[in-house]
């Protein structure tokens, strides 16, 4: 029996993780009367040293595991890290606003502790069926978050929404992965790949799979056809947990997009750059469309984001020009750098909603902002950078997102859809121009001051900043996302 | 390949026709006169006392809930079971494939302990 013990060296973040999530899980068991404090600051503990951890761990190579189930790579280290921040700074906003309707039990800080592990899993898979896991790990996770306010009606139907359409989205990936491992006899992501290489799949299967693949990693993406739940669940959920799916799981998404389609099924990529170049003109073009007849502004940013991951695909799919690969480096890195400050601004804009909501009181609506330059010119001022990022007005950060993604698609030659997506990104910037409009020119309906935890106050402030100085430095972080899926591929 | 699937065909349109015969006859063959009194909902002959669609006590279902989740647990042990003598048999090895199923049941008692603690098994 050639069996051995695995090395759980590179795992050590995911470990942790996973044993801090048990430790929580019994402490606020026990210690009923604290357990919401309790609770809350060993999560964000737990995410900080996993952080330190990461860092620690990172080994610059790729190492793999647990009999190739499991990779460690500084692309996956990169994203992960990116998934501790996100998440500890969307817990740091949404306390608050959770303790005002009083559902900051502490079991919500531990699903998001193991939405977390589940991303992380999803982050570092080497084979399907640790994708899947991971996946299903972060997805119920999230359906219990958004009927987290179980006596709201909205609140439980936007669950149920999500839960239905996320089961059918988990069945569509399981059944492409089954096709995929019936056309390559493996389900290990680099096994796909040399099978692909050495051309002893049937291609007739392999397609069929691929199909249900890209479907898969769509809905989770939430880009057209398979936006359907995005803006019912922004809506019905809670802003603190809208704030929670809107940000991290991007990434995980993203991650998974990455490792099936790049680290399996690189040698197809022409076919299933076809799909993604439907899939994201259609989610350019509804998403931005869509959102300038929203009122509710979780709505309109939900429309938003579904255009967002339409530009984020086109980094995607320019990575193969007619079997020429020396793009793709570029083209990956930018839809890399696209994703991160993607959630970058999601964390600001929804961070924003929930510092203008209060107890009986929901911030949703775009006239909710009118006046906000009256009632307090500096988050007036915050909310400008979000707004003037997610439009692409440059000397953003978004800007040089958009910037970079266009570039690689022009570079691989799709001019079509350069001038497409620059166009509905014009047509976009109303909306966002619209929120910045209310909020200088128009008289505050509400003219009570801001209330909030200084430590939201602080974090908000520097998430507001971060947009308007990676804008004036973006090489850095671009530089970091090319070198880390260098040193990866 | 495909004809090899031919009986799982002629299996689903058996049992189709199964099925839909009985109802199809009976609605074809049988006297149909309905009126308004037998179309009625009825509670042992007597009117309908309350609405069919009533709320009920979902106690039956976290205990359905939590049955499952340790039936599954059993489920995972007979595998792991079957195949342990040949681990030990296999020497240093037999430590870490007993250590790691000890983890596992180890996570499943960490939740048999909170669901305890939170109540769940307190029938009233």
């Amino acid at each position: 029996m050639n069996f051995v013990v695995p090395d759980f060296y590179p795992a050590a973040a995911e470990i942790f993780v996973a044993v801090m999530a048990l430790v929580i899980m019994l402490a606020s068991t026990f210690a009923r009367s604290v357990a919401r404090n309790l609770a809350y600051l060993l999560t964000q503990a737990t995410l900080i040293a996993a952080a330190f951890i990461t860092i620690f761990t990172m080994e610059g190579e790729v190492v793999h595991t647990f009999s190739n189930l499991f990779i460690s790579d500084l692309l996956g280290d990169v994203l992960k890290l990116m998934i501790y921040f996100s998440t500890a700074i969307a817990l740091l906003y949404g306390r608050g606003y959770l303790a005002d309707r009083k559902i900051d039990k502490p079991e919500y800080y531990l699903l998001a502790l193991l939405m977390t592990l589940g991303m992380m899993v999803m982050v570092t898979a080497n084979h399907m069926l640790p994708m899947y896991i991971g996946l299903e790990m972060m997805s119920l996770a999230l359906y219990t978050m958004v009927a987290f306010d179980r006596d709201s009606a909205r609140s439980t139907e936007a669950a149920m929404k999500y839960f239905v359409l996320g089961a059918l989205a988990s069945g569509l990936l399981l059944y492409g992965m089954s096709m995929v491992y019936g056309a390559t006899g493996t389900l290990e992501f680099s096994g796909v790949a040399q099978a692909l290489y050495n051309q002893t799949a049937n291609q007739t299967v392999l397609m069929f799979g691929v199909v249900f693949l890209v479907a898969g990693i769509c809905f989770k993406l939430g880009v057209v056809p398979f936006h359907m739940w995005v803006p019912d669940v922004y809506q019905g959920a809670p802003t603190a947990v809208t704030l929670v799916i809107a940000t991290a799981p991007k990434l995980a998404a993203f991650a998974m997009a990455v490792r099936l389609l790049i680290w399996a099924l690189f040698d197809i990529a022409e076919e299933w750059q076809m799909m993604l170049m439907l899939v994201a003109a259609a989610s350019i073009v509804l998403g931005n469309l869509a959102a300038i007849a929203q009122q509710n502004i979780k709505r309109m940013l939900a429309y938003s984001g579904i255009s967002h991951m339409g530009f984020m695909l086109l980094g995607l799919l320019a990575g193969v020009v007619e079997g020429d690969r020396h793009f793709a480096l570029n083209a990956y890195s930018s839809a890399m750098f696209y994703a991160i400050s993607y959630v970058i601004m999601s964390l600001a804009s929804f961070g924003m909603l929930i510092l203008l909501s209060r107890a009986g009181f929901e911030a949703e609506n775009i006239d909710d902002f009118k006046g906000l330059n009256k009632r307090s010119s500096w988050y007036a001022l915050m909310m400008l950078f979000v707004m003037f990022s997610m439009a692409g007005v440059p000397f953003f950060i978004g800007f040089f997102a958009k910037l970079s993604v266009l570039q690689a698609v022009v570079a691989a030659g799709y001019f079509w859809l350069a001038v497409l997506a620059v166009v509905m990104s014009v047509i976009g910037a109303f909306y966002y121009l619209r929120v910045v409009k209310v909020m200088y020119f128009d008289e505050p309906v509400d003219s009570s001051p801001i209330h909030a935890a200084p430590e939201v106050r602080v974090m908000l402030s520097a998430n507001g900043l971060a947009i308007a100085a990676l804008g004036l430095a973006p090489q850095a972080l671009m530089s970091l996302c090319a070198f880390a899926l260098l040193r990866s591929l | 390949m495909l004809e090899n699937y031919f009986p799982v065909l002629m299996f689903m349109l058996v049992g189709l026709g199964f099925g839909l015969a009985p109802v199809i006859l009976g609605r074809l063959l049988a006297p149909y006169r309905p009126d308004s009194e037998k179309n009625s909902p009825y509670e042992c002959g007597f009117e309908a006392f309350e609405d069919a669609r009533m709320k009920f006590d979902v106690r039956y279902y976290l205990i359905a809930i939590l049955f499952i989740l340790f039936d599954l647990e059993i489920a995972f042990l007979f595998p792991w079971a079957t195949v342990f003598q040949e681990f030990i048999a296999a020497g240093e090895i037999a430590w870490f494939v007993f250590g790691s199923v000890m983890v596992f049941l180890a996570i499943l008692v960490i939740g048999y302990i909170v669901e305890w603690k939170n109540g769940a098994l307190d029938w009233e």
